[in-house]
């Protein structure tokens, strides 16, 4: 493995009384893709979410890129621009049609003018197949097409590091697959992703690693073939039991 | 005297038309000024700072809760009379002034809890989404919270602009001539014409204030953000 792109060092966070996120240590290299399984509670998406620190941490350090993330301000700000998020619920700008939802972040962030943002925009758009809706609003568009516009949107960063937060977990069945063929393709392209879901033939297909959390704890780390075929945790046996015998 | 004589007895007597204009400047500069002002409050409301929270909280408590007239006899008994302030040195326009400056200060309140209302329609996911990509607070707020807020909060933003216009009455108190005013003099010079004075300065107020409410209600609906 390369060096740690992202690194977290015994990460501890809770809401109140619970434990949500216990010791965490994880390493993330370059152009890997960090698959996190676990049951619901597990934790897995608040560690996602502590990434780009849209969930605060007690104690611990997370560092991207050899950069511990700030706590606030502009260099939190400069930092989380590194960091594409892709949420369960797409949460496109409702007000901004397609095209400018892409540009908004590299006109105001990173600093391009229009015509610079539009050209990068439409292409991201071609690529994850949307570019006929880029004038439309986001309301206007499926649930697949909304999520692979909120792809194209983190990638304008021209992030380090992407984020998935259960990116398909809202979507109609039918829908699933077109973002998940765009994840894969991500991958495939040397794209470093950490990635929440349930999906498990999308965890074998495209995951370097698997990571099974369970009550804020990693339990078990393996590569695909080897967690789905020879877990070695009790939970991991479990969980797995669970969701592929029925 | 047939109605249309007394009408015409009023309006040939008095500068109707005049008085009801005073009342619309009245809410014009005032609208302007309450939005600003409740605009940073909002912000401040919603603001990560706590002291700024504590500012924009306290100032809608007070001035929510004080009366209007109160408000405008302390600017001009106190303010203007006491500490001498005159803002410019036409008369007339300086009461004017104050009056609006005392009906921005207590609208921003109210406009403030308006917009505050709309920023609770915008899901939390959009300013998670807005910081993700690396927009700081005020970005955030700019291009993403407040134009999806203020399209919540035509309506009730609207509701505080016919309070407003309603409101400009009180200016009478700061001795700005205006149609209450003007209403009162009729009353006291003309007392057998009362009912068509009534009638005049209802309908005045019908003519201002029922298009407010059909605009905002129209542009509420066309401005809607669509999830």
């Amino acid at each position: 493995m390369n060096e740690a792109l992202v690194q977290l060092k015994s990460v501890n966070k809770h809401y109140g009384s619970l434990h949500v996120l216990k010791d965490i240590n994880l390493e993330v290299g370059k152009g890997e893709v960090i698959i996190l399984l676990g049951p619901s509670g597990s934790g897995k998406s608040t560690l996602c979410r502590t990434i780009n620190r849209l969930e605060t941490i007690d104690s611990g350090s997370i560092s991207i890129d050899g950069k511990i993330l700030p706590e606030e301000g502009k260099e939190l700000a400069n930092l989380r621009a590194e960091v594409g998020m892709v949420f369960q619920s797409f949460n496109l700008f409702a007000h901004k049609s397609i095209l400018d939802n892409v540009t908004l972040g590299p006109r105001k962030v990173r600093g391009l003018s229009k015509t610079e943002a539009e050209e990068e925009a439409m292409a991201l758009l071609r690529k994850v197949g949307v570019d006929s809706q880029a004038q439309k609003m986001p309301a206007q568009l499926s649930g697949g097409q909304q999520q692979r516009v909120a792809i194209a949107r983190a990638l304008a960063m021209r992030p380090k590091v992407m984020l998935f937060d259960e990116p398909t977990s809202a979507l109609d069945p039918e829908m699933v697959n077109e973002v998940l063929d765009t994840m894969v393709n991500l991958a495939r392209e040397g794209m470093t992703m950490i990635v929440v879901t349930h999906e498990m033939g999308f965890a074998r297909r495209a995951a370097d690693r698997i990571v099974f959390l369970a009550n804020g704890e990693i339990v078990e780390q393996a590569t695909p073939d080897e967690f789905f075929s020879n877990p070695k945790s009790d939970r991991a046996k479990d969980f797995l039991g669970k969701i592929l015998n029925h | 005297m047939s109605f249309g004589e007394q009408l015409s007895t009023l309006f040939d007597t008095y500068n109707v038309l005049g008085a009801f204009w005073v009342n619309v400047q009245l809410t014009f500069w005032a609208a302007i000024g309450s939005f600003i002002i409740g605009s940073v409050l909002a912000l401040m409301r919603i603001s990560p700072v706590p002291s700024l929270q504590f500012i924009g909280t306290a100032y809608v408590h007070i001035f929510r809760n004080t009366p209007l007239t109160i408000l405008m006899t302390m600017a001009i008994l106190g303010v203007w009379t006491q500490f001498q302030l005159q803002l410019v040195s036409d008369f007339k326009a300086n009461f004017f002034i104050y009056a609006v400056i005392v009906l921005a200060i207590y609208h921003a309140a109210f406009v403030c809890e308006a917009i505050r209302s709309g920023i609770n329609t915008v899901p939390v996911g959009q300013a998670e989404a807005a910081r993700a990509i690396g927009l700081g607070f005020f970005p955030a707020a700019r291009h993403i919270i407040f134009p999806q807020a203020l399209r919540g909060s035509i309506t009730p933003l609207g509701n505080t602009l016919i309070a407003l216009a309603k409101n400009t009455t009180v200016a009478t108190v700061a001795s700005v001539a205006e149609a209450s005013g003007m209403m009162k003099s009729m009353i006291e010079f003309n007392s057998d014409l009362i009912f068509v004075i009534f009638l005049i300065f209802a309908m005045g107020f019908v003519v201002i204030v029922v298009p407010i409410g059909i605009l905002t209600t129209w542009a509420s609906r066309k401005l809607a953000v669509k999830r």
